[in-house]
């Protein structure tokens, strides 16, 4: 076995060329004449538009060219011979340039024989090379174009001006498509394929139309409507109007009509041809149906979103799915999602009839399709499918047997898909188990927003309901919402707690020491932790007390060790780990929280320490389980405390004010004394910068530190107790530079990463005197949100705002179609069993996954911390 | 004329042929023919320089992020 082994059936060439007349006619069936269609009987008239020759769509009536039926035929083509030739639109740039590279005379092409014998000689090995010839025939268009007289005949060339849409006028005089016809007939073989076109199956002439293929029927079916009128295709409209004029043409030439009027008519036939391809083509009056709508032709039907291509090949359109708002409900679990009542009773799964479930199902028919848990349809042995009515459920019920499949509505537990576009990772569509709630959306858990990158500002998604045996499997074992907590992006969780639930787990587990039993109990509700651990301990009056590690340590299996740093941690030089005094080191052992503080690093997505190691260590499930109760316990934990931001929360003491008002005088004083500097020349450039952009340096410098110093001054103030510094410090929502700005200073406003320039001549606004380099005539914000812009402020402020918003928009189209390319060159490529990446022939690409053939999401970040901590525990030794 | 060898560069990777046996077990390795590893032109410059011919094998053996040293084989053709 030397070769690839092949596809079963391999394409060798695809070649494209013009369709000549004589092939026209060769797999023509028959010459269409009349522009009619159908007979007062409701026939099909003999060479109209719609012979039974040129296939059938009417149930009942059999193909006369090969005898099947409708739905079997695959139709023929007809054929319409144009009384005069007329020009295909699709051609006019072609047509253009031929006509002006051949003389008008001999029909030679416009190039010395030598010129001619170097083009084709370069076309051909741009061919052997697998090049585009497109570049040479350019030139070679190009090149004859130049040509004042013909080389061969002598005769002097014409210029030659094309006019929208079809016409040629050659100094003054019109060229009619004949002419045009007879130039390009005379062209010899050998010139034309020095104009890139292979004579056997594109000659020039070609591109002028004599005879005009008929689409069969079955392209262009004519529907019957309710009133039992028939309504035909865009295209038999169309072919009507040319079978028409072509009559007329005909008629009035044979009758000698004055030139005046055969040119009319002419130019007539050449409009109907034209939308007949093209209905959209410019200078053009699109062809209207009667109703005033523009035609549909052969264009329009393949062109564009909707066309055949994007909307027909590339996109299809599915039966069992549904959409709606979402919004979120933290008492579901994260494999669960809330499906309401109306699209529950819409969605059907279908289920075979046998012994063992024939009562069940029987008892979902005779509840009828009105009452939910029921069934839709009933499908008999041999296939046919009865509707479940109100009037027939009874009966149905009855009549059901083995054999017979029912289709039920949706019930809890079913299997069903769930999506969010743009679907850009496979976590955009997992599955999860159906819960049909009451209302009309559905329902999440907040924990699996990040996947899907949802949030409940009004987005939308969709379900599938699966709907065969093996689907159903092979979505709850790969596609389920546990089995994608880890991402194999990098290896970590991508679902967990969000907002809310890291700073509720903050909360409780920072300084949360005297909680009561009722408290304790009630944090604990929704899990299943049945029993409380010894008080930590008790109350003057004797009550036992717990704190909050306790309570979060309840969820926690059993046997889990880990060790990490909080998002609280300081990042101080040295790590004192265990003996950290902020309590930003959180230690767990044995299932036992023992210090630190749970936040964002703990249990967030992206980020969650702790539910990365249970669900590698302990599994899915426990790692499901684990979201579940953590989010529920963290809501009880934020509703015990309480968390509220409101404006009065950035208030700052008027002593702070001043130091901060302080400060920015000072840093404006530095900058003034910068762009002294600057303007005595006696500022040193910067390494590989000019001056002028080294002053911009420096006065972004300084104005940076200063807001930065304002937003220290602030913070303090504020303290941790602070919600807004909670969420921030915990990782939940905001960071402190957002609380900078609202509580302290906005600082530099930028537009590409410099200061804001533009505006005026020499200066931003009128506000500010031309050539001053100072911060606030350059877009630096001295005010908080709190304290209110200034109207200088809050214009460079909107500049800098817009860019942002740019910014985005852009980007975004950018990646979306970097990943669009990405994925269709990678899409086929395949991780094989022996851990090498194949394409579909079986060529290797990569001789190892990644090169070291690991599964990200089942290691642990290639550290042996696992076999550490093993022989830490059976030996009572350290390991390094 | 050169007077330096491409494969000094730092940002070359090792190229070498490959013998018989070796190439052997590699196809038996993978259970694939030849034919199905990446290719590589003759004309290619390091090609040139280690003078490998049409239908050797070259062992590529590659810096790795992830693994430290990384084999890739490559089929010399014309």
């Amino acid at each position: 076995m030397n070769e690839i082994p092949s596809i079963p059936k391999r394409v060798g060439a695809i070649k494209f060329g013009l369709l000549s007349p004589r092939e026209v006619r060769k797999m023509s069936v028959t010459a269409i004449i009349t522009a009619d269609t159908y007979d007062d009987d409701g026939y099909p008239i003999d060479m109209g538009l719609m012979d039974l020759r040129l296939g059938v769509i009417d149930p009942g009536l059999k193909c006369k060219t090969c005898g099947s039926r409708a739905g079997e035929c695959p139709g023929h083509f007809g054929h319409i011979d144009l009384v005069a030739p007329v020009i295909h639109v699709g051609f006019n740039k072609t047509i253009r340039k031929t006509l002006r590279s051949i003389c008008r005379n001999c029909s030679r092409l416009l190039l010395e024989p030598e010129k001619k014998r170097d083009f084709l000689e370069q076309l051909i090995t741009s061919k052997e090379m697998g090049h585009l010839p497109d570049n040479i025939i350019n030139e070679v268009f190009k090149e004859a174009r130049k040509a004042k007289s013909c080389p061969y005949c002598s005769t002097e060339q014409l210029e030659i001006k094309f006019e929208k849409p079809s016409d040629y006028v050659e100094n003054g005089h019109k060229l009619t498509p004949t002419e045009i016809r007879d130039r390009f007939e005379n062209i010899p073989d050998e010139d034309v394929k020095v104009l890139g076109m292979d004579s056997s199956s594109a000659r020039p002439e070609w591109m002028v139309l004599t005879v005009l293929p008929v689409p069969p029927v079955t392209v262009r079916p004519s529907i019957t409507l309710e009133s039992g009128q028939r309504s035909e295709d865009d295209l038999t409209h169309k072919l009507v109007d040319i079978i028409r004029i072509n009559q007329r043409f005909q008629e009035n030439r044979d009758a000698g009509a004055p030139q005046l009027i055969i040119e009319d008519l002419w130019e007539l036939l050449q409009y109907h041809v034209t939308t007949f391809f093209d209905n959209e083509v410019s200078g053009v009056p699109p062809a209207r149906h009667r109703s005033g709508r523009p035609l549909k032709t052969l264009t329009q039907r393949l062109k564009g979103k909707e066309g055949r291509f994007r909307g027909s090949l590339s996109g299809k359109r599915v039966n069992f799915s549904a959409r709606t708002v979402v919004s979120p409900d933290p008492n579901l679990s994260i494999n669960e999602v809330g499906v309401p009542y109306a699209i529950a009773m819409q969605m059907t799964i279908p289920e075979k009839v046998t012994t063992r479930n024939i009562e069940l199902l029987r008892m979902y028919v005779l509840r009828g399709s009105e009452v939910h848990p029921g069934a839709n349809y009933a499908i008999r042995d041999d296939g046919r499918r009865i509707r479940v009515s109100e009037i027939n459920k009874e009966e149905l019920a009855e009549k059901i047997e083995a054999g017979w499949t029912v289709e039920r509505q949706l019930m809890e537990g079913d299997i069903v898909l769930f999506n969010r576009q743009p679907s850009l990772h496979k976590m955009s569509i997992m599955a999860h188990k159906v819960k049909v709630l009451p209302f009309k959306t559905f329902r999440l858990n907040p924990a699996v927003c990040p996947p899907y990158n949802a949030d409940f500002d009004g987005d939308e998604m969709n379900m599938h309901v699966l709907q065969t045996e093996e689907s159903r499997a092979e979505a709850s074992i790969l596609m389920q919402v546990q089995e994608n907590i880890l991402s194999p992006r990098f290896g970590g969780p991508i679902i967990g707690g969000i907002h809310d639930h890291i700073s509720g787990l903050f909360l409780l587990t920072r300084n949360e020491n005297s909680i009561t039993k009722n408290a304790a109990l009630e944090l604990l509700r929704k899990s299943d932790v049945r029993n409380l651990p010894e008080p930590s301990s008790f109350s003057e009056d004797g009550q036992p007390l717990w704190n909050g590690k306790q309570i979060f340590s309840q969820i926690l299996p059993k046997g889990l060790y880990l060790e990490f740093p909080a998002q609280v941690c300081f990042k101080c030089d040295t790590c004192k780990k265990k003996q950290c005094e902020y309590d930003a080191y959180v230690v767990i052992e044995d299932g036992e929280m023992i210090q630190g503080t749970i936040d964002e690093q703990a249990i967030g997505a992206f980020k969650g320490k702790i539910l990365d190691k249970v669900v590698k260590e302990y599994g899915t499930e426990a790692g499901a389980k684990f979201v579940d109760d953590f989010t529920r316990l963290a809501i009880r934990g934020v509703m015990k405390t309480g968390l509220s931001f409101g404006i009065s929360d950035e208030d700052i003491p008027k002593t702070a004010k001043i130091q901060i008002s302080n400060l920015l005088n000072e840093a404006e004083e530095k900058v003034k004394t910068l762009i002294e500097a600057y303007e005595a020349k006696e500022l040193e450039a910067l390494p590989g910068r000019t001056l002028e952009e080294t002053i911009e340096m420096k006065i972004m410098q300084e104005l940076g530190k200063a807001r930065d110093q304002t937003g220290n001054i602030a913070g303090k103030q504020l303290g941790l107790e602070n919600s807004a510094v909670i969420m921030a410090k915990s990782g939940a929502r905001g960071s402190m530079l957002n609380l900078t700005q609202m509580a302290a200073c906005v600082g530099q406003q930028a537009v590409r990463g410099e200061r804001i320039r533009r505006g005026y001549a020499g200066r931003t606004l009128p506000h500010f005197d031309k050539g001053d380099l100072g911060a606030d005539a350059h877009g630096f914000v001295k005010a908080s949100y709190k304290s209110g812009l200034n109207p200088t402020e809050y214009f460079f402020h909107a500049i800098g705002g817009r860019e942002g918003l740019v910014d985005t928009a852009v980007r975004t189209s950018q990646s979306g179609y970097l990943q669009r390319r990405l994925v269709n060159a990678l899409q086929d490529l395949e991780v094989q069993y022996d851990g090498s990446v194949r394409e579909t022939r079986g060529v290797i690409v990569q001789f190892k996954y990644g090169e070291d053939g690991i599964d990200s999401t089942k290691s642990d970040y290639s550290k042996p911390e696992a076999i550490h901590r093993i022989v830490r525990m059976v030996t009572g030794k350290e390991v390094n | 004329m050169r007077n330096f060898s491409l494969l000094d560069h730092q940002s070359i990777p090792k190229h070498e042929i490959m013998s018989e046996e070796e190439l052997k077990s590699v196809l038996k390795q993978y259970a694939i023919d030849k034919e199905q590893l990446p290719k590589i032109k003759v004309v290619d410059p390091v090609i040139q320089e280690i003078g490998a011919q049409v239908g050797e094998v070259v062992r590529i053996t590659r810096n790795s992020q992830t693994a430290g040293e990384a084999f890739y084989y490559r089929l010399v053709i014309a």
